[in-house]
């Protein structure tokens, strides 16, 4: 009895210590640039895009200074996780997988997933049979990356990139017939591209769940509660006093 | 194949990042890199004879290019190589209507020609330094014999130059492997481009680029086996006598 | 003409970051080679084995998979470690394994192995007469070491030395690829965003050219310097 009593103290002394939460004045965000618009550089070289400007209301709404960190997606979750930094706010899709690492804030956009391709290319609806023999374009371990993988890694050739860019860049060298995007980066990197006529082919994919979750979120660290729900209050409040409506129409409706 | 496909299902059972399927992967990566260097490799061998022989022309119109061949080669890294010849090429005025862009358009030959400039560029100079290693006498006994030059070169400078050229070749074949990790960057899946897609997918650092470690390993020891022994075959007469 | 569509400035900072990490790692893989020639020549079985292995295996792997190996799995060990820390004890304390210091390790790592050769090579061509001669004359060993063994090692070592520096300073670039912010990377994100690789790259494979004919000169005074009383240069 007594032995459970100093076991079941420990226990609580050691939860307290994890549950104590760390009070921020400053956040830093690790962010992977460039994925226009939601965050990208200017040619000077200052940082912008939908989530930058989201993000510093968040803050300032607060009433925490920020700091954004780049960090390429490869290693963003592990980054956070060593504490290179105390969210990402990267066009971040919640889904399970990630759930079992993070915690979420609510999501703050939803975008869905399209395919992109050259104006004139003759492609149907995408399936397994007219997706047969092409190459696809993915950015490398993204949700579009295992949702292609898993869907279509039998019958055609995947290429994997590092950054939306070099994606990009291939896909007008015609190195790539299709490539598969969060939808608002395909339309502002190709829709609205000088060099060449893109559409979108197909529906806009939001589904099966498991691969395409509930939109975007700001992801913490696990103990990191109490700073999530305090971004999930500045959130609601942006939204209801139209500071989002507005950065919102800035980056998706011209 | 059934059978194999079931043996590997049941070996595998449990085991979250080896799946049959990221197994393919290290095994496409695996072919991929065997014939990216070997392909570049033995290109790279052939244009080097006839550079190392250019190289060393006493007439400096022939010699001076070659030289600034090698010299821009050897002293600029494979990255930034590999990265003009694949952005490069796209930009080549007219490039994308010729009938060479389905051959370009692939990842696989941007990279197959970057990989065989840079090891042509070091092997003409190992061979280059070879040739220049050839005894004078044996050069002007085979003039006295009455060879022209190019049966000299033929028959006499060039096969004593391969077999001294051997140990540093071998090198070459080593660091070319190894240089070939890069292919990685430009959407090729070789076997680092596989250990990337693992590691990306299940943030496995560990599984993901020992294991790659390993193949390399095992490629780099085969290459230093398969050398030792030619050198062993081929080298057997510059042996001191006694043997100890 | 040196503004480039605006990014000459981040293209000679790219520069600067590629040369300090060239001559850090540098720094880095001397010691380690030292350490690890004379470990190869001890006469302690474990560390000539241990010197063996790291040799053997760093030699064996390509570059770029070790730095990514010790960039993203040496901070997840990291994480392990500190992450222990702060659920018993409440320390919240984090290492960042940031790019450029896993760069200056992996690079350092990788060409300690190779230097630790050339040392060995170089030591063992030091004439022992001369050191000997020096330990008559009542030096200690210290003293021999620098005196005697360390500038006869060097006049040896100095030729793969300086093609090690060559082939180290190239590999700077793989740290692109991991995201360090060097001029490689600075180059390929200019060309993908003007769509002008040349405008780029050229000059990038140029500042290497330059670096590399630069310490070419700088190897030869040295070679100069240490055949001082060796006749022949």
């Amino acid at each position: 009895m007594k032995k459970l009593l100093t076991v079941s103290l420990l226990g609580v002394a050691i939860a307290a210590g994890t549950a104590q939460a760390r009070d921020y004045d400053h956040v830093r965000f690790g962010v992977d640039v460039p994925y226009e618009p939601m965050e990208y550089r200017t040619p000077e070289g200052e940082l912008t895009g939908f989530d930058i400007e989201l993000g510093n209301a968040l803050c300032e709404e607060i009433g925490v200074t920020c700091e954004w960190i780049e960090q390429e997606w490869d290693g963003i979750i592990p980054g956070l996780l060593s504490r290179k930094y105390d969210a990402i706010m990267s066009s971040m899709t919640i889904n399970d997988e990630r759930r079992a690492t993070v915690l979420f804030s609510d999501p703050y956009i939803t975008p869905p997933s399209a395919w992109f391709a050259p104006e004139e290319a003759d492609i149907g609806e995408p399936s397994t049979e007219a997706l047969d023999g092409m190459t696809i374009g993915v950015q490398r371990g993204t949700l579009q990356d295992n949702y292609v993988t898993d869907h279509y890694g039998d019958v055609a050739d995947i290429s994997r990139y590092s950054t939306a860019d070099d994606m990009v860049l291939d896909m007008e060298a015609e190195r790539l017939d299709i490539v598969f995007l969060d939808f608002p980066v395909g339309k502002s990197t190709l829709l609205e591209s000088d060099e060449r006529a893109y559409k979108v082919v197909g529906e806009m994919i939001t589904e099966p769940k498991e691969y395409f979750g509930d939109g975007f979120g700001i992801a913490f660290r696990p103990r990191d509660e109490a700073l999530a729900e305090r971004f999930n209050e500045a959130l609601a409040t942006l939204k209801e006093d139209g500071t989002y409506d507005e950065i919102y129409q800035r980056y998706f409706e011209e | 194949m059934e059978q194999l496909n079931q043996w590997l299902a049941t070996l595998l059972e449990g085991n979250v990042i080896f799946t049959p399927q990221t197994l393919g992967y290290y095994w496409t990566g695996l072919v991929t890199t065997a014939q990216l260097v070997f392909v570049s490799l033995l290109i790279g061998l052939i244009l080097a004879v006839p550079l190392a022989i250019l190289r060393g022309s006493k007439h400096r119109w022939i010699k001076l290019p070659v030289y600034f061949y090698t010299y821009v080669f050897r002293g600029t890294p494979l990255l930034v190589q590999l990265y003009i010849i694949y952005y490069g090429v796209v930009f080549v005025d007219g490039i994308q209507e010729s009938f060479l862009w389905p051959v370009l358009k692939e990842a696989f030959y941007p990279a197959l020609i970057a990989f065989t400039l840079n090891t042509a560029a070091y092997t003409t100079e190992i061979f280059h330094g070879a040739i220049k290693a050839t005894s004078r006498g044996e050069i002007e006994a085979a003039r006295a014999y009455g060879m022209s030059p190019g049966l000299t070169m033929r028959r006499i400078i060039l096969p004593s130059a391969f077999r001294r050229a051997l140990p540093a070749y071998g090198n070459e074949v080593i660091f070319m492997l190894h240089a070939s990790a890069i292919a990685s960057v430009v959407t090729l899946m070789d076997i680092t481009g596989a250990a990337r897609f693992v590691y990306a997918r299940y943030y496995a650092p560990f599984e993901a680029f020992i294991f790659a470690a390993l193949i390399y390993l095992c490629l780099t020891f085969m290459i230093l086996y398969l050398f030792r022994y030619l050198e062993k075959r081929l080298l057997a007469h510059l042996k001191p006598l006694s043997g100890n | 003409m040196l503004d480039l569509h605006g990014y000459g400035p981040r293209l000679l900072e790219g520069a600067g970051v590629t040369l300090q990490l060239a001559v850090l790692s540098l720094t880095l893989a001397v010691l380690l080679g030292l350490l690890t020639a004379s470990a190869k020549m001890s006469r302690s079985w474990l560390l000539h084995r241990t010197a063996t292995l790291y040799t053997t295996l760093i030699r064996g792997v390509p570059d770029l998979v070790l730095m990514m190996l010790l960039f993203f799995g040496g901070q997840m060990g990291l994480n392990l470690i500190t992450d222990k820390l702060y659920d018993q004890f409440g320390v919240d304390w984090y290492i960042d394994l940031n790019a450029f210091v896993a760069g200056v390790i992996t690079i350092g790592f990788i060409f300690g192995a190779y230097m630790g050769e050339t040392f060995r090579g170089a030591f063992m061509a030091v004439d022992e007469g001369q050191v000997e001669a020096a330990k008559a004359y009542g030096m200690g060993s210290w003293l021999v070491f620098r005196r005697i063994r360390f500038p006869l090692m060097m006049r040896h070592a100095l030729p793969g030395l300086s093609n090690n520096w060559m082939v180290l300073l190239k590999t700077t670039a793989l740290v692109s690829v991991i995201g360090l912010t060097d001029m490689v990377r600075v180059a390929a994100e200019a060309s993908r965003a003007t769509h002008e690789p040349f405008t780029f790259l050229i000059p990038v494979a140029a500042i290497y050219l330059l670096i590399a004919s630069v310490s070419e000169w700088i190897f030869a005074r040295l070679q100069k310097r240490y055949n001082v009383g060796f006749g022949e240069q």
